[in-house]
């Protein structure tokens, strides 16, 4: 008798277990397969005059240049608006409002924001931004891809200040550091490499958003530095040329596929060296 | 005395003092104005699409939620398709999603040799950061057509047949569609819900198990009498986290959708989500009804996903709360 | 304990420098207390956290220019009525003090005192070594630049007097641009002292300073407080009786939030008045 038992409860074990298995090489095997490709083909149509001439018409030839110049430069802009709202307000979380219990509502609404869904942003700053002036703009695309950015900055920069122990606090308040210079001096220097994580992680989910982008940066077919129009950027050119029926247009767009990916994957990985350290200490 | 450096006891700087409390309140109302921003963008972002949405509210009333006609030249409007391709394609996507991620979750935290842990696992949350544009072009370049060549015709003739569930599986071998979509979005999915669950599983203390295993438990059995149950809240809140992040998806969805206005029984149709619907047409949308109908989509979409996220957070913060207790 | 009692029945009169003859009142005494002897007086406290009541009714003064220690089995509130001396209760929300700790004359619980001040002349040493993290070198001109202007040569000259004073100087000089995290145990511990006396506090307060280190630099910490008796006011938190008697001028017992015996050490461990206090300090109970 208790060796039919055993023996079920044994089958059953390595019934689950194959499934376990199964699915999960079933679930690297397209993941796998996916990135195969993109290096495949984007490695295949990458080559240098992609990163110095500018959109091509559709048949002709060129690069993506000015849609990497100008996704650099909204990532840039979004950051320097995003990054000390953010930091600001999960200094808030972590510091002014500890124990609030309006903190815990800003926290929850921020972490739903944080997986919103991003083309209603798009939206949202079309809504506000395009339509009161009248065109599509960089400023738009920029402001969209910082509310994206945002929930991010604040839910790192909050969990890494809490990780920094009471005691520093109280060591710089007992020397008669006012309120402002104890974080600023002490929890935030503590804090840093997290906070930097953050910035890298923020970057990295933004580079690759394409949704927001639609209707508020549009896209530029020529070089542009300036804001206050449409400008040329990666996710949107790659879009529309993946979707055309053109050879040429949908070579760039895997090559353009494939250096997002890239750049998104280093800044992950950089990321990951810079936070192990401090999660030992 | 010895020798010690003369006691000067005054403390100068008074000016530090007037300037500190100033700084201090420059710094803290920084602070406090920036977390209260992320209250004002939420009630700005319901506030703007209401009103953007409001002409075809006005217009449209609760029909646009029953009315499935779509047509830019009779300015005729309504949700259900758009509606009914969001939770399909995301149905499809949590179908083949939750298993698989339960899967891996559960074969990294309990079955996988200790040196490929680490790897895999990292593996796991980079493959997570992989933009979405690109799930989409592999979708639409890749696997759409050999979908189309091998796969579907093969699932037509033979499926297509059967009594109840062969009306799925009817229609031209077009490779688009609304299953292609959903399959797309569960791979784009998988990724994510893993890591979450992994996490979730993590949290579960190594005591436990152990204890478990000491008393001649299987791997199953622990996962299925001490993991499930301790962390049960918690999967479910990651579930539904993942669900929250596949109705919102756009890029993924809207190269394989076929952006038509059409619902069918047949998973090898095309359709619409209100996501790829607003991404296609946005900005050709002339007219204010027409843009105001597409806005109208995204209100429901934030809605929805609003309400989807807000539970999962629930759940999440109950397992983080109440460990192990309600078994 | 009303100030009567404490005059009392504590031994005042069997301390080396009499306080006090038999001519003088309580009016005498608190006048003479008042003025020069004692630095903090501390009349009725009471402390809670949240409804928690952690101090009952402390009524003590604080001698100048000695060391006092505090002991007591643990919970007892002797970390507590430490860090009412400098507020940095004050921090979280839901702890308060109720009463009146006069220092130079002054109510320092008084809400409008400014804090940043007050801690600017009471320093604080933790139980567990809070190195900041900047190098050896910005750990101790932290706490300087916060309220004096010194030039680049004064101020290497009073980061060298702290690191002196704090017996480290010779184990750091080569290694003041390294971070203060980089140091061992005691290292930091002797880094936090260092840094506390380097803002040249008024009242030093140590908080079970030597208990998460080993024994040879709990040793040189003893040394150290031996050298700074005279120049500051030092209370000293300790679960470790021996120390307490090592270190200490004079001794407070203290027992469930209440301060039950309080007189100069050689009183404290040899005829303590309360049977509890005789009963901790001969290990009956601890």
């Amino acid at each position: 008798m208790n060796n039919q038992l055993y023996k079920r409860r044994h089958v059953v074990n390595v019934v689950n277990m194959t499934v376990s298995v199964a699915t999960t090489m079933f679930g690297l095997f397209w993941l796998a397969w996916l990135l195969w490709t993109l290096f495949f083909y984007g490695f295949e149509h990458v080559h240098w005059q992609v990163f110095t001439e500018a959109t091509p018409p559709p048949g002709g030839q060129g690069g993506l240049a000015n849609a990497i110049a100008g996704s650099l430069l909204l990532i840039t802009v979004a950051m320097l608006i995003g990054t000390p709202i953010g930091v600001m307000a999960g200094t808030y979380l972590a510091e002014y409002g500890r124990y609030s219990r309006i903190a815990g509502v800003i926290r929850f609404i921020n972490d739903v924001l944080l997986s919103a869904p991003s083309i209603i942003l798009g939206v949202f700053v079309f809504e506000m931004v395009v339509v009161r002036m009248g065109h599509f703009s960089g400023w738009a695309g920029a402001l969209a891809l910082a509310l994206i950015a945002l929930p991010v900055m604040v839910r790192t920069t909050e969990d890494m200040m809490r990780l920094v122990p009471d005691g520093l606090r109280e060591a710089a308040a007992a020397l008669g550091a006012p309120r402002w210079k104890v974080i600023s001096h002490v929890v935030f220097r503590a804090a840093r490499s997290g906070i930097l994580t953050g910035i890298l992680l923020s970057v990295a989910r933004i580079s690759g958003e394409t949704a927001p982008l639609l209707f508020t940066a549009l896209n530029n077919q020529f070089w542009s530095s300036s804001l206050n129009k449409p400008i040329a950027n990666l996710p949107v050119v790659i879009f529309q040329f993946a979707m055309s029926p053109y050879d040429d247009w949908q070579h760039l767009a895997w090559a353009g596929a494939l250096i997002i990916t890239l750049g998104i994957l280093v800044l992950n990985i950089i990321a990951r060296v810079f936070l192990r350290p401090q999660e030992r200490n | 005395m010895s020798a010690l450096m003369p006691m000067s006891r005054d403390k100068p700087s008074t000016t530090t003092d007037r300037q500190s409390t100033w700084r201090d309140r420059i710094f803290s109302g920084f602070s406090h104005l920036s977390a209260a921003s992320v209250l004002l963008i939420l009630t700005a972002i319901l506030i703007s699409l209401v009103a953007g949405a409001w002409p075809s509210i006005r217009e449209f009333g609760f029909g646009f939620l029953t009315s499935s006609e779509w047509n830019p030249v009779t300015q005729h409007y309504g949700a259900v398709v758009s509606i009914f391709g969001t939770l399909m394609t995301s149905f499809i996507a949590m179908l083949i999603g939750i298993p698989v991620s339960f899967g891996i979750a559960l074969f990294i935290t309990e079955l996988c040799p200790n040196w490929f842990k680490r790897p895999l696992g990292i593996a796991i949350e980079l493959l997570a950061a992989v933009p979405s544009i690109i799930y989409g072009m592999w979708g639409l370049f890749v696997f759409a057509p050999l979908f189309a060549d091998h796969v579907q015709p093969w699932v037509t003739d033979h499926l297509g047949g059967w009594p109840l569930i062969g009306a799925l599986f009817q229609g031209p071998p077009l490779g688009i569609g609304m299953f292609t979509a959903g399959m797309i979005l569960s791979i784009m999915v998988i990724p994510f819900m893993a890591a979450v669950m992994r996490d979730i599983f993590d949290v579960v203390p190594a005591v436990l198990k152990e204890s478990a295993y000491g008393v001649g438990a299987t791997t199953w059995e622990v996962t299925r009498h001490v993991i499930l149950p301790y962390t049960k809240v918690g999967v479910v809140g990651g579930i539904m986290l993942g669900l929250g992040r596949a109705m919102g998806e756009t890029m993924a969805v809207t190269f394989v959708i076929g952006n038509a206005n059409n619902i069918s029984s047949s998973l090898f149709m095309p359709g619409n989500t209100i996501s790829s619907a607003i991404a296609n047409q946005f900005t050709e949308a002339d007219g204010v009804l027409y843009t105001s109908s597409l806005i109208e989509l995204g209100l429901i979409l934030f809605f929805v996903s609003f309400i989807v996220l807000s539970l999962s957070k629930l759940m999440l913060m109950r397992l983080a709360a109440g460990e192990g207790k309600h078994t | 304990m009303n100030y009567n009692t404490y005059t009392g029945t504590i031994g005042f009169n069997t301390f080396q420098d009499t306080l006090m003859d038999s001519a003088d009142t309580p009016e005498t005494v608190h006048a003479k207390v008042g003025e020069k002897m004692m630095k903090i007086e501390i009349r009725d406290l009471n402390f809670y956290y949240g409804r928690f009541h952690a101090l009952h009714n402390i009524s003590m003064g604080i001698r100048k220019n000695r060391i006092t220690a505090f002991i007591g089995p643990s919970g007892c509130g002797k970390s507590t009525l430490l860090r009412c001396l400098n507020r940095v209760y004050d921090l979280y929300p839901r702890q308060r003090a109720v009463g009146e700790i006069i220092m130079d004359g002054r109510n320092i619980l008084d809400r409008k005192e400014k804090l940043d001040l007050l801690r600017a002349r009471v320093g604080m040493v933790f139980q567990k070594p809070t190195p900041f993290p900047m190098s050896v070198y910005d750990n101790i001109a932290f706490g300087v630049r916060l309220y004096e202007r010194l030039s680049a040569a004064e101020m290497d000259a009073r980061v060298e007097w702290a690191l002196r004073k704090a017996a480290i100087w010779a184990e750091v000089k080569d290694k003041l641009r390294q971070s203060g995290m980089a140091l061992s145990g005691g290292q930091q511990q002797r880094l936090c002292i260092a840094r506390a006396i380097a803002i040249k506090p008024e009242v030093l307060l140590l908080d079970e300073p030597a208990s998460a280190l080993d024994p040879i630099s709990t040793l040189k910490i003893e040394e150290l407080l031996d050298e700074l008796r005279n120049d500051y006011t030092i209370a000293i938190v300790t679960h470790n009786l021996q120390q307490a008697g090592r270190v200490a001028d004079y001794t407070a017992f203290m027992y469930l939030g209440g301060l039950i015996e309080y007189a100069d050490n050689e009183t404290m461990f040899t005829n303590p008045a309360d049977k509890r206090t005789n009963d901790y300090i001969t290990g009956r109970f601890g």
